[in-house]
């Protein structure tokens, strides 16, 4: 479902006020990180028009996984790995066939609370141009705390913040089909913290972009993550957006395949390609010259961890010639 | 020469206050059989760039030239030049529509006014070039995975038999396997069928790995024309334009940065690879005994 539509959906059903919500940890045990999912699986159904099952899909096969406040998680996965499938049970687009998923310790499949989660978690899809409802920046910003009956103050005042929180003050009064696809990303970003979720799930919100809108919103990402203790889930192709997350999480055939720091993850050179994935270049340098033989630590994953190993090696080679 | 534009001005809202350059004095040739990137960040031109070359967007001004011939001239065949200069646009899955993939391929050269068993035969060559496999052609297009369905809608252009394909950023939210299939499959079209290939990109490093000239266009005008060696060596004017160059050419001027006698003009990984192990063998004079 694009972003507005579900912004719209928050509205048809966010019509109790917003102080009036109640707690969301209620009967959970303390351990749960925020986002938990238990033996999950969901199959998507294909009927005849008889109504008869014709095929059934399974696109996520018996997943478990913990997830702590306050962690950049990247999700790698090839396409049809099940990534988006999982994305969209975080805030109950989809509910689980088997399992169960908590947010914040609330079950997706429970009715009652089903605002709550779209609250707590926040979502960012690929195109900006389909989640932005509003003719002005700020219009569009306030679209969900005022869906949500946040008082007219208040409004104002989560749209002065999360603007700020990602850069796009100087654009509040601007049209945003005038934007580039960097700054709808962003605007769509801010769109989702004036809900104050606890968690913002983006799922490939860089791949429609040039380089340098990729930049600014992965770097507007780790902002909200560090200055605001958000936290992010990153769905995403680009393997350079995943070096500097938390934990990194290899899905395959709607399974958990992989799960680590980027370093152990990128070390896994050959594992990765086998899931139709790769590694940033300059790993991927590393790595074939240590097949070579150069003497060079596994994952590396900057292009200073590189120069650190390699520069020494080549002075001494080029002293050694002069 | 296939292609050649002479001084392409191309103005929204012209004659209001609204009134834009898209496009601003464009000029550039591309000769048949070459692949030729084209990058620029979001809104510089591209894609209005690459409509006029196929006639879709009339310029406000200056010429196109498709072998030879003036495309803006009275009585020119513009929907035979839609079938020579072939434009795959973005995410053009979206445009699939028929009951099945072999349909659907079907539908351009069956437009072309030809018949069933020469559009047939089309088709079929079309779906085996981009690697789909027979299973897959009675199936709706709406069943195939992103990859797949990528496929089908490249196969629909190229049963048109273009002499130019012009892709706009085929491989956007494939994942890498993806990525380096479809654009293998074009490096084929053009290494084998000698198709000539305009590839629009964001990824720097797929372009400094398939392309043989770039162009960069920034804010409608053309900003560098050269090989991937030469504009790439620009990479800091590219960062001040919202672009970049390859990761790798980062990590060969840091290394010359920290005055090691690495050639500046790397691309992509495997070069960059050969020479440091020429540099490392070469240092301990016994080639291999340091690595």
């Amino acid at each position: 479902m694009p972003g507005h539509l579900l912004r719209i959906a928050v509205k048809q059903g966010g019509l109790r006020l917003w102080n009036e919500i109640p707690d969301c940890q209620e009967g959970t045990g303390v351990s749960m990180g925020i986002i938990k999912a238990s033996k999950l699986i969901y199959e998507y159904i294909r009927r005849d028009e008889e109504d008869q099952v014709e095929e059934v899909n399974r696109a996520i096969d018996g997943l478990d996984l913990d997830i702590h406040e306050g962690d950049f998680v990247a999700i790698l996965g090839h396409n049809g790995s099940g990534k988006s499938t999982f994305a969209k049970q975080l805030n109950g687009i989809l509910l689980p066939t088997e399992g169960t998923v908590w947010i914040s310790g609330m079950k997706t499949d429970d009715d009652s609370h089903i605002w709550d989660i779209r609250k707590t978690a926040g979502m960012v899809f690929q195109n900006p141009d389909n989640q932005i409802i509003g003719n002005v920046v700020e219009e569009d910003v306030g679209f969900g705390p005022e869906n949500l009956g946040v008082p007219t103050d208040e409004i104002w005042r989560r749209v002065d913040e999360s603007l700020a929180a990602v850069g796009m003050t100087a654009y509040r009064m601007k049209s945003p089909n005038k934007l580039s696809g960097g700054q709808k990303q962003r605007v769509a970003i801010a769109g989702v913290m004036a809900m104050k979720p606890k968690c913002i799930i983006l799922d490939e919100p860089t791949a429609m972009l040039d380089p340098n809108g990729r930049r600014e919103v992965i770097r507007t990402v780790h902002e909200l993550n560090k200055k605001e203790g958000i936290t992010v889930l990153l769905i995403t192709h680009y393997m350079e957006e995943v070096i500097e997350a938390d934990r990194v999480i290899v899905m395959d055939s709607g399974r958990l395949v992989m799960d680590g720091t980027p370093k152990e993850i990128f070390s896994r050179v050959t594992e990765l390609k086998g899931y139709r994935l790769d590694v940033p270049q300059v790993t991927e340098l590393a790595y074939e010259l240590k097949q070579q033989g150069a003497e060079l630590p596994d994952g590396v994953l900057t292009i200073q961890e590189l120069m650190e190993c390699l520069v020494p090696m080549l002075q001494a080679c080029k002293e050694q010639d002069g | 020469m296939a292609i050649k534009a002479e001084h392409i001005n191309y103005l929204y809202g012209e004659g209001t206050a609204f009134e834009q350059y898209a496009l601003k004095d464009v000029s550039f040739e591309i000769q048949d059989g070459e692949f030729v990137g084209l990058i620029g960040h979001t809104g510089s031109g591209k894609s209005t760039l690459i409509q006029h070359l196929n006639g879709l967007i009339q310029a406000s001004s200056g010429k196109i030239y498709y072998n030879g011939e003036d495309i803006y001239q009275d009585g020119y065949d513009k929907k035979g030049l839609r079938s020579k200069v072939g434009l795959v646009f973005q995410y053009p899955e979206h445009q699939l529509f028929e009951v099945d993939v072999f349909s659907d391929v079907c539908f351009g050269p069956r437009n072309q006014g030809l018949s069933k068993e020469e559009t047939e035969a089309r088709a079929r060559e079309a779906l085996m070039l981009v690697g789909l496999e027979e299973r897959f052609w009675y199936q709706s297009p709406f069943e195939l995975s992103g990859g797949q369905k990528r496929r089908a809608a490249i196969a629909g252009v190229l049963a048109m038999r273009p002499e130019v394909l012009i892709l706009d950023e085929p491989t956007a939210g494939l994942d890498p396997r993806g990525r380096d299939e479809i654009l293998d499959e074009i490096a084929a079209l053009h290494g084998e069928k000698g198709m000539t290939i305009v590839l629009v990109s964001h990824s720097m490093e797929d372009i400094a790995r398939y392309a043989d000239r770039i162009l960069v266009m920034n804010r409608g005008e053309k900003m560098f024309d050269g090989t991937p060696k030469e504009v790439f060596g620009h990479y800091k004017e590219l960062e001040k334009i919202g672009l970049a160059a390859p990761q790798i050419t980062y990590v060969v001027h840091q290394l010359q940065e920290h005055g090691i006698p690495i050639k500046g003009d790397i691309t992509t990984v495997e070069e960059a690879r050969d020479e440091i192990l020429r540099l490392l063998g070469k240092g301990s004079g016994k080639a291999g005994s340091r690595l």
